[in-house]
């Protein structure tokens, strides 16, 4: 499992632990075995999985998945939805966004707490000065960042209790999601190649010649750094 | 290794335990083993994670699980540090040892208690004059009416001040010849961190070579009481302590074969990775022969440690005698530890010399577990007396 996601799950369990009746349901996209990683969340404490398991959704492109994932949510009318904030294989830290878009709610990112109360989320956003506060009325989506929490460990009675939770993998067909819509056909972009990162422009080694601090000095001034 | 897949609980619980140990334990454990520090916020962890609980029966609170989950957690724990299983490991034999030899009403009472750590247990045998030879403590334990009154010295007892239930071996009838007959043992009840009326723990604890962290204390008995319902096992108890004793310190075997795994497959994993990054005559010191074989010795050592403790914890696991299986387990595992480190210290050149790196630490935490728990050398007597009597010819 990300771990992103984790945080997102330990965020949720906090706030069920303060609110008492709710329920966390996690909801993924993804091959069969992907419910190993949701067995984790559910040893973490979560109350149920669903993951959607398709070979019609494989190859969605975040058009596609954001397709799949807005028809489940839908179908669960959540009062919160979190995020982690961003993927561990390609990083991409646009899921979330994309979904609100789809779902039509508010979205707040990078957030490092989180209050509900009233109807609304409060939420300590980090930016790269300090933070910003925002509110959303609930229903809405949160993308948590990794300061956000430190997440648990699984407890040995919450792995042995993960199997024995409700777990549903479903299709696209049993959310109303037509084939045109996920896999590659629901998809709008096309990875045409993959490069490494170019390499780094010219850089320049100055060494302790005594006369060090002073180029460096000039270096900063020609660059208007100083 | 087909008698040794995983199940997927088995595989879930052993990720789960990895995962702490990556995180919270290898990259501080040097520094509060250095400090000689108790590391409160790891035992507090590994109580939420419900390690503590991990053989008690279900019924007492515990999850039920076999004594090869159990070895397999002690591994990974002891792949971050030894201290930790030493920490568990006095809980562990004391919840063994009651779940199989205390009262309904013993087992009621501590069971529960030791599942959930809200209270830590200590396993006390060694006296000063006496380790590997069990049969000639001297601590006497007189009865008085309802209750027994304790006392002796006993030495180099793990968690004994923090603990607030000792495992204790002692004579009720020092006239009996073999003496084991006149020996019982006791469920001492104390509030831990205090020294109770009649019982001195010297802290600081004695000072150790390595497995710091945790204390190993003296106990001082002058005229302790403990009420007769503290016998292990009741009435039925008095005289067989020293079986009770042995029974349990066979399944710390297992235990300790378990650390010894741990221990020696942490000194490869810091010796593959350190071969493959040192440099020296123009290639990793990895592609030298000579450092080549070094890890091919380390990486069967630790494979034939982990087999044979796995193997071991099964047959005592099933029930029945185990001896001979925990013997061998013990000492090869824990000499892997020992020839790991020492391989572990050498691969490292000078680094492994400096407290910056890991190695020194294993070298350190290995020697106990060649001495602890019966030392290699009984351990050798143990399976040649057992091959002896299954082949007599
Ligand atoms: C850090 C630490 C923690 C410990 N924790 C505990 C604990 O929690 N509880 C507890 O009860 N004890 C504990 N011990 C004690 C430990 O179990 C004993 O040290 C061990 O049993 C060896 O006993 P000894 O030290 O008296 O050595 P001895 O028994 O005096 O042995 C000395 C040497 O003689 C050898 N030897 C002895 N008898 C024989 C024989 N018959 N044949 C061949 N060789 C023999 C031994 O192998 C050893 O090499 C701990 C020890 C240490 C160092």
């Amino acid at each position: 499992m990300n771990q992103g996601d984790t945080n997102a799950i330990e965020a949720a369990l906090r706030l069920k632990e303060a609110a008492g009746d709710c329920e966390v349901v996690l909801v993924s996209m993804g091959p069969d075995d992907a419910i190993n990683s949701l067995r984790k969340g559910l040893a973490m404490g979560a109350d149920r999985a669903t993951l959607v398991s398709d070979t019609g959704a494989a190859g969605s492109d975040i058009v596609g998945t954001t397709n799949v994932l807005a028809a489940v949510l839908t179908h669960e009318t959540p009062d919160l939805i979190l995020f982690g904030q961003q993927s561990a294989d390609s990083d991409g830290a646009v899921l979330w966004a994309a979904v609100a878009d789809r779902l039509r709610q508010p979205v707040i990112s990078q957030a490092t707490s989180l209050d509900l109360s009233e109807g609304k989320a409060t939420v300590k956003r980090q930016t790269e000065y300090g933070y910003d506060v925002i509110e959303a009325p609930l229903p809405c989506v949160i993308a948590v960042s990794d300061g956000i929490n430190e997440p648990r460990y699984p407890s040995l009675k919450g792995i042995m209790g993960a199997k024995k939770k409700p777990q549903a993998i479903v299709t696209l067909e049993s959310l109303g999601v037509g084939a045109e819509q996920a896999g590659t056909a629901g998809s709008r972009t096309e990875v045409k190649s993959l490069n490494d990162p170019p390499a780094r422009g010219d850089s320049q080694l100055i060494e302790g010649d005594g006369e060090a601090a002073a180029r460096v000095l000039a270096f900063l001034n020609e660059k208007k750094l100083t | 290794m087909s008698g040794f897949e995983l199940t997927e609980e088995q595989r879930e619980i052993v990720a789960a335990v990895r995962d702490f140990v990556d995180r919270d334990v290898v990259p501080h454990a040097s520094d509060f083993e250095h400090a000689d520090e108790f590391p409160t916020q790891m035992v507090e962890t590994m109580r939420d994670m419900g390690l503590f609980g991990t053989t008690i029966p279900e019924e007492y609170g515990g999850l039920g699980l076999g004594l090869d989950t159990y070895a397999m957690i002690i591994m990974e724990l002891s792949r971050g540090w030894v201290t930790l299983s030493g920490i568990l490991n006095g809980s562990f034999i004391a919840a063994w040892m009651i779940r199989l030899h205390g009262t309904d009403e013993q087992r009621q009472k501590f069971l529960p208690q030791l599942a959930s750590c809200e209270i830590r247990a200590a396993f006390s045998m060694t006296e000063p004059h006496a380790g590997s030879d069990v049969q000639s403590i001297l601590m006497t334990a007189e009865r008085d009416g309802d209750e027994y009154v304790l006392n002796g010295q006993k030495m180099w007892v793990t968690n004994g001040w923090r603990s607030g239930l000792i495992m204790l071996l002692a004579k009720t009838d020092p006239t009996t010849d073999p003496p084991h007959k006149g020996m019982t043992g006791f469920i001492v009840e104390k509030e831990p961190e205090t020294n109770p009326d009649g019982l001195t723990i010297p802290m600081p604890g004695l000072k150790k070579l390595g497995y710091k962290g945790v204390e190993s204390t003296e106990l001082v008995f002058d005229d302790f009481r403990t009420p007769a319902s503290s016998i292990l096992g009741g009435e039925a108890g008095i005289g067989n302590g020293f079986q009770y004793f042995m029974s349990g310190i066979e399944a710390g075997r297992v235990n300790v074969a378990a650390r010894g795994a741990g221990l020696a497959e942490a000194a490869l994993n810091d010796s593959l990775q350190y071969a493959q990054e040192r440099e020296a005559f123009g290639k990793p010191i990895g592609h030298h022969q000579a450092v080549q074989l070094m890890l091919a010795k380390m990486a069967t050592r630790a494979e034939a440690a982990r087999l044979l403790t796995l193997q071991a914890a099964q047959k005592k696991q099933a029930g029945g005698r185990a001896d001979l299986e925990a013997g061998m387990a013990k000492y090869f595992a824990t000499e892997a530890a020992q020839e790991n480190s020492t391989d572990a210290l050498r691969i490292h050149g000078g680094y492994g010399y400096s407290l910056e790196y890991r190695p020194e630490r294993y070298y350190r935490d290995a020697p106990l577990l060649m001495i602890g728990e019966g030392s290699n050398e009984i351990q050798q007597l143990i399976i040649a007396r057992r091959l002896l009597e299954r082949h007599k010819v």
